[in-house]
């Protein structure tokens, strides 16, 4: 069946009661009765939740065949705690498990051989990259992966899409109650934003910490009344791989001139004012824009309420300079980050459901007034690819990519018209990740094309001297240098489902031909 | 154009193309390129196209390709063949190049 983007759902991946993609507000209103974990009361006092080791936390969960389990990625490329977890499961000789994860990469690549073999069988992920990224676009995993951005993650889970039987939660700090936080200790992450559904809606929750602190371990991201047991491991990440370094600021002139287009954009519309509200990627061209917002907010004489996202040390500068009042975060990416999270009393840490989940009564998205955003590929009707590669493969990630530009007021997506040979703007995109009614402005080196659905977008803009063209005219430009791609082969076989973030299907993933 | 021996042009770097060539019996092409599925034919036919046009028959072609623009490439073969040739003088800019 075809969906409203006229992308081709097959029959198979509907059975069940799926619905197939049919505009983005299209559940606005939707009602449900949320999902429940099962819950074993602890009535008795038994001393603390401390268990010696994952192997008795994953016994004592009573972790079975063909059960659900959870992780998130706070630690990022430095994580520990799903390769240990899973190489004790393998070794356990638990199959067909259903892995629902925030995010798998190179840290979590045990998850290849667990998928190889049969331990895995299913994944549900925001990002996918890497050997796993490789590996599903091959098949090799037995039923196709579910690609949710990370408020669909938080709505699969609430509305019971996705029923998590055991919870294996890295945490940076807990006390023996399961009272955890993203704070302080080895491993230090910042926040634990992508955990906290998690926590509430899985039967069975284990902390696994390398800093048990005293109790009360307050501030907590985790709530010990949500944690049934704690293990205490020697590391849980790599602290230089979990938190970066000072990002550089980009030299590239062309990025550098994209941001600059970008940032005039954001200056020439009416939502430019004191108080607005600003997300951005951690890209290169994508923090540069922070940096040209400057001198267009001080020639106003306006700050900015709040900035939210994956924060990184330009935001963190610019709240300290009182560009910014508050900052509003579910990721922190790198090392100024996480100190200020800890310490600034105006940066907060939220949940992945306040960020971004659809089907709650109002997330913070919904209040966006700019996002800059990133693409693999752009195609003439807006529609936007983050997960699929040119190549076929499944190599990004739609993040919050569906829900800010769903949520904002303009959604700019920023991007080189080429990447090494690859026309990012095109006839038609591998995938369709974000839906084209979604994007307001695509900003590239060659030109500033506006959605014919935003004409008061355009009229606004021809104000400023950004070079404004038609979405069409920079496909052209594109073919014309590097010459109209020939299109990929695919086989039949649905190797993974884009799921929008109201849990009908955009989309799906089949295996590439030259893979076979 | 005859060649003597066995040259290279370009880098790995991404949007560049690395070529080798070296003198064999006939035509050989032997190509790896990042863009393989949606380029790769157009790629194979602009190589051929240099050889004809610097009348070369006896090579062996070896182009690691990273998305580099037909012209970089175009650029990256023919050096590397006018190189093997150690022609330095008379290069028939504007004509055959």
């Amino acid at each position: 069946m075809k969906n409203a983007l006229g992308r081709e759902i097959p029959d198979e991946i509907l059975a069940g009661g799926k619905e197939v993609f049919q505009g983005q507000h299209h559940r606005d209103g939707y009602q449900y009765t949320k999902d429940a974990p099962r819950i074993r009361a602890n009535v008795k006092p038994k001393g603390d939740k401390v268990l010696p080791s994952i192997r008795d936390a994953i016994i004592a969960s009573g972790l079975k065949d063909g059960m659900t389990i959870s992780f998130h990625h706070h630690f990022r490329d430095g994580d520990f705690v799903c390769n240990m977890v899973m190489d004790e499961i393998h070794r356990m000789g638990i199959k067909d498990l259903n892995v629902c994860a925030s995010s798998v990469g190179k840290a979590q690549n045990s998850l290849v051989s667990c998928i190889e073999d049969g331990t895995v069988t299913g994944l549900s992920t925001s990002v996918i990259r890497d050997e796993i990224g490789e590996a599903v676009s091959k098949g090799r995993l037995k039923n196709p992966a579910y690609i949710r951005s990370h408020g669909g993650r938080v709505r699969a889970i609430e509305t019971g899409d996705v029923h998590i039987n055991v919870a294996f939660i890295g945490a940076s700090t807990s006390d023996a109650y399961g009272n955890a936080s993203g704070k302080g200790g080895k491993s230090d992450c910042g926040v634990l934003s992508y955990a906290t559904p998690d926590s509430e809606y899985a039967d069975y929750v284990v902390i696994i910490t390398d800093t048990l602190v005293r109790t009360p371990n307050f501030p907590a991201s985790i709530l010990g009344t949500n944690v049934d047991a704690v293990v205490v491991v020697d590391k849980v990440g790599e602290q230089s791989k979990i938190a970066t370094g000072i990002l550089r600021l980009t030299q590239d002139t062309r990025e550098l001139m994209i941001a600059e287009y970008a940032a005039k954009c954001m200056a020439a519309t009416e939502y430019f004012k004191d108080g607005f509200t600003f997300q951005t990627g951690g890209g290169g061209t994508s923090l540069a824009v922070t940096r040209f917002l400057r001198p267009f907010m001080d020639a106003k004489g306006i700050k900015m309420d709040w900035a939210m996202g994956g924060i990184t040390a330009p935001m963190v500068e610019l709240m300290h300079e009182g560009y910014i009042r508050k900052l509003i975060n579910d990721q922190a990416f790198d090392v100024t980050t996480v100190k200020s999270v800890h310490t600034d009393p105006n940066h907060f840490e939220i949940t992945a459901g306040q960020y971004a989940n659809p089907f709650n009564k109002g997330a913070f998205v919904n209040q966006l007034d700019f996002v800059i955003l990133g693409a693999l590929e752009i195609d003439v009707d807006f529609n936007v690819n983050v997960v699929q590669g040119s190549d076929g493969l499944l190599q990004g990630a739609p993040g919050g990519h569906v829900d800010t530009s769903a949520g904002s007021k303009c959604a700019i997506i920023v991007t080189p018209l080429i990447r090494s040979r690859i026309p990012i703007v095109r006839d038609r995109v591998t995938s369709v990740t974000t839906p084209g009614e979604s994007i307001d402005i695509l900003v590239t080196d060659y030109g500033v094309a506006v959605n014919p659905k935003r004409p008061d977008l355009l009229e606004a803009l021809k104000k400023t001297d950004v070079p404004l063209c038609t979405i069409e005219e920079l496909r052209d430009t594109a073919y014309k240098i590097v010459g109209k791609p020939k299109e990929l082969e695919f086989d039949d076989k649905v190797v993974a489902v884009i799921e929008y973030r109201d849990g009908t299907i955009i989309d799906v993933c089949r295996k590439p031909k030259h893979l076979n | 154009m005859k060649l003597i021996k066995s040259a290279i042009a370009g880098t790995y770097e991404s949007s560049d193309a690395f070529v080798r060539v070296e003198p064999a019996e006939g035509v050989k092409i032997d190509l790896e390129s990042s863009v393989m599925d949606q380029y790769g034919d157009s790629i194979l036919a602009s190589v051929r196209d240099v050889l004809k046009n610097l009348d070369v028959s006896g090579v062996s072609v070896a182009i690691t390709d990273k998305g580099a623009l037909d012209c970089t490439l175009r650029a990256r073969v023919e050096t590397a063949i006018f190189r093997a040739c150690d022609a330095m003088d008379n290069i028939p800019w504007g004509t055959k190049i």
